[in-house]
């Protein structure tokens, strides 16, 4: 597949803060490329600096073939854009707001389905300063979505969002995608990077970890399974240590805390049925993105 | 397209912020009522040239509702605009962060024009205030007050760090520009060299060219050239140094 957008070597600053040293990667047609990292890892600014709204101080940044910083007008005709902290007219109406906008483009989609889609027809006529932070975040997706874009930038999308708006706006996101449109997603929400993204990127202290796609990522960490139980009957911590698949045993109360490989499951299992013991309450954990962002973040920090 | 769009929701928006609807253009008539309806200051006076000092108010009052306008209503619009970052999303869009500053510009413009002809037209209607001698030099001194206020303005917003700074700045210079406009005390009333510092302030040079329209000839050199070097130069300084985040 062509790629969409092209970074290499980026790098931005603001006075003496380095906010991106160096990020490369590309996004290829089609996909939903995430970004993903801690807090002041560089993600806005990156996708600042693809909107052409900041001016990166070194390296290339191509978006469909254009330069964002120089071909502005261009740019923007093909790249809708959810801001972080882009507001509206505190007294600018839902309806008036989509109307508005999709007036900018010369290829607008129907703002009326859109709204519609959005669940903010009810509000049509509410003020941008009255609605609540999930149908804020909702029309700025409405706006990023109402030019028909190529690209759509997405930067915290579900955050402020409550459980069902944040399905139902991964659900639309998708219904998005499957119509050709590349997206790209900031954000630190390890479930939304999940559930949506076809690679990932994880950005760090300005740098790029890693690109991968999310089940890459939590192989890649390396990380096994986390088994915890309360045995039926006393049972010495030593046969366990003695097992190959496992790390570490801990204990907390009469609850049993067993870490190990992918296969310490199946060996924890076996000794409890030699020793005739019932794991009551058994839990496991296989590692997660989140497990795995921190193992790969810290390895970063490490690694300096 | 858009930007007609983009003019019409200004204007909305405007109406909607009240700001500039209450002071600039509703304060500005109840003023004129009740001033008209005050005998003494009815009758013509032999300091005012013969006018009465209602009749040197009628200008004072379309330049009131200007100064607010300009500088109190649309540096508080702009200035918000880029403090809640609705100036830095219109970046991302084909149209741009500039023409939302124009349509800003012409919402303004039309709530002037509307307020200018209604305080006239009260004015009279209503009290038998003759309209200007020349209307065409009327609207002529009216156009470069209305330049050069919109700069100061613009000054304003660009220098501003934030909104409530902007509205601050925007209020602490009115009161002067107001004096020199002789709300307080008629310009003709004013010491003479107290008059000549006026003539060389927006609104004192705005009420010069006023004077002469009303005397049925055009802006003379000195307020023509006053307004116009405020003009040129705030609308310098707001290009060079206006943020838009």
């Amino acid at each position: 597949m062509p790629s969409v957008i092209e970074v290499r070597n980026l790098h931005k600053r603001y006075g003496d803060h380095v906010a991106v040293h160096d990020v490369s990667l590309s996004v290829e047609e089609g996909e939903i490329f995430g970004i993903l990292g801690p807090n002041g890892a560089g993600k806005t600014t990156t996708v600042e600096c693809l909107e052409g709204i900041r001016t990166p101080d070194g390296g290339d940044i191509r978006v469909l073939g254009l330069d964002p910083a120089r071909d502005r007008a261009e740019v923007t005709r093909s790249v809708g854009v959810q801001l972080q902290d882009g507001q509206l007219p505190e007294r600018l109406r839902v309806a008036e707001a989509l109307e508005l906008y999709a007036s900018f483009y010369d290829t607008a989609a129907d703002w009326r389905g859109l709204m519609d889609s959005l669940g903010l027809t009810a509000k049509a006529k509410t003020r941008y300063g009255k609605l609540s932070g999930g149908q804020k975040q909702r029309l700025s997706i409405a706006l990023a979505l109402v030019g028909n874009p190529r690209i759509a930038v997405l930067d915290e999308l579900t955050t402020g969002l409550d459980p069902q708006a944040r399905r139902d706006t991964w659900d639309l996101i998708e219904a998005v995608r499957a119509r050709g449109v590349t997206i790209v997603l900031v954000t630190h929400f390890m479930e939304e990077a999940e559930r949506l993204c076809d690679r990932l990127a994880l950005i760090d202290a300005g740098r790029v970890v890693t690109v991968d796609t999310p089940a890459g990522l939590t192989e890649r960490a390396g990380m096994g399974q986390r088994v915890s139980f309360r045995p039926s009957a006393p049972l010495d911590d030593r046969l366990l240590t003695a097992l190959p698949e496992v790390a570490a045993v801990t204990r907390d109360g009469e609850r049993i805390t067993v870490d190990g490989d992918e296969d310490a499951l199946n060996a924890v299992s076996a000794l409890l049925a030699r020793q005739g013991i019932v794991a009551q309450r058994l839990r496991v954990e296989q590692a997660s993105l989140e497990d795995a962002f921190v193992a790969l973040t810290r390895h970063e920090t490490e690694g300096k | 397209m858009a930007t007609w769009r983009l003019v019409t929701i200004e204007l909305k928006l405007a109406l909607r912020e009240k700001v500039g609807p209450l002071w600039g253009v509703g304060f500005p008539l109840v003023l004129l009522v009740v001033l008209g309806n005050v005998p003494s200051l009815r009758e013509p006076q032999e300091v005012n040239g013969g006018l009465s000092t209602f009749e040197i108010y009628v200008p004072v009052i379309v330049l009131f509702n200007l100064a607010v306008l300009a500088l109190i209503a649309m540096p508080n619009a702009l200035a918000g605009y880029r403090e809640n970052g609705v100036l830095r999303r219109m970046r991302t869009t084909p149209v741009g962060p500039v023409r939302v500053l124009a349509a800003q510009l012409a919402a303004n413009l039309a709530i002037a024009v509307a307020a200018a002809v209604l305080v006239l037209a009260v004015a009279g209607i209503a009290f038998g205030v003759r309209l200007p001698g020349s209307l065409p030099a009327f609207l002529a001194g009216w156009a470069l007050v209305t330049a050069a206020l919109l700069s100061i303005g613009l000054v304003l917003t660009a220098l501003a760090p934030g909104r409530s700074q902007a509205t601050a700045f925007g209020t602490v210079l009115y009161f002067p520009m107001m004096f020199f406009a002789g709300l307080w005390i008629p310009i003709t009333q004013m010491p003479p060299w107290l008059r000549d510092v006026s003539h060389y302030t927006p609104l004192g040079a705005g009420m010069r060219a006023f004077q002469e329209a009303y005397e049925g000839g055009f802006p003379s050199a000195q307020p023509v050239l006053t307004l116009a070097a405020y003009t040129v130069a705030c609308a310098a300084v707001s290009v060079r140094w206006f943020r838009w985040q």
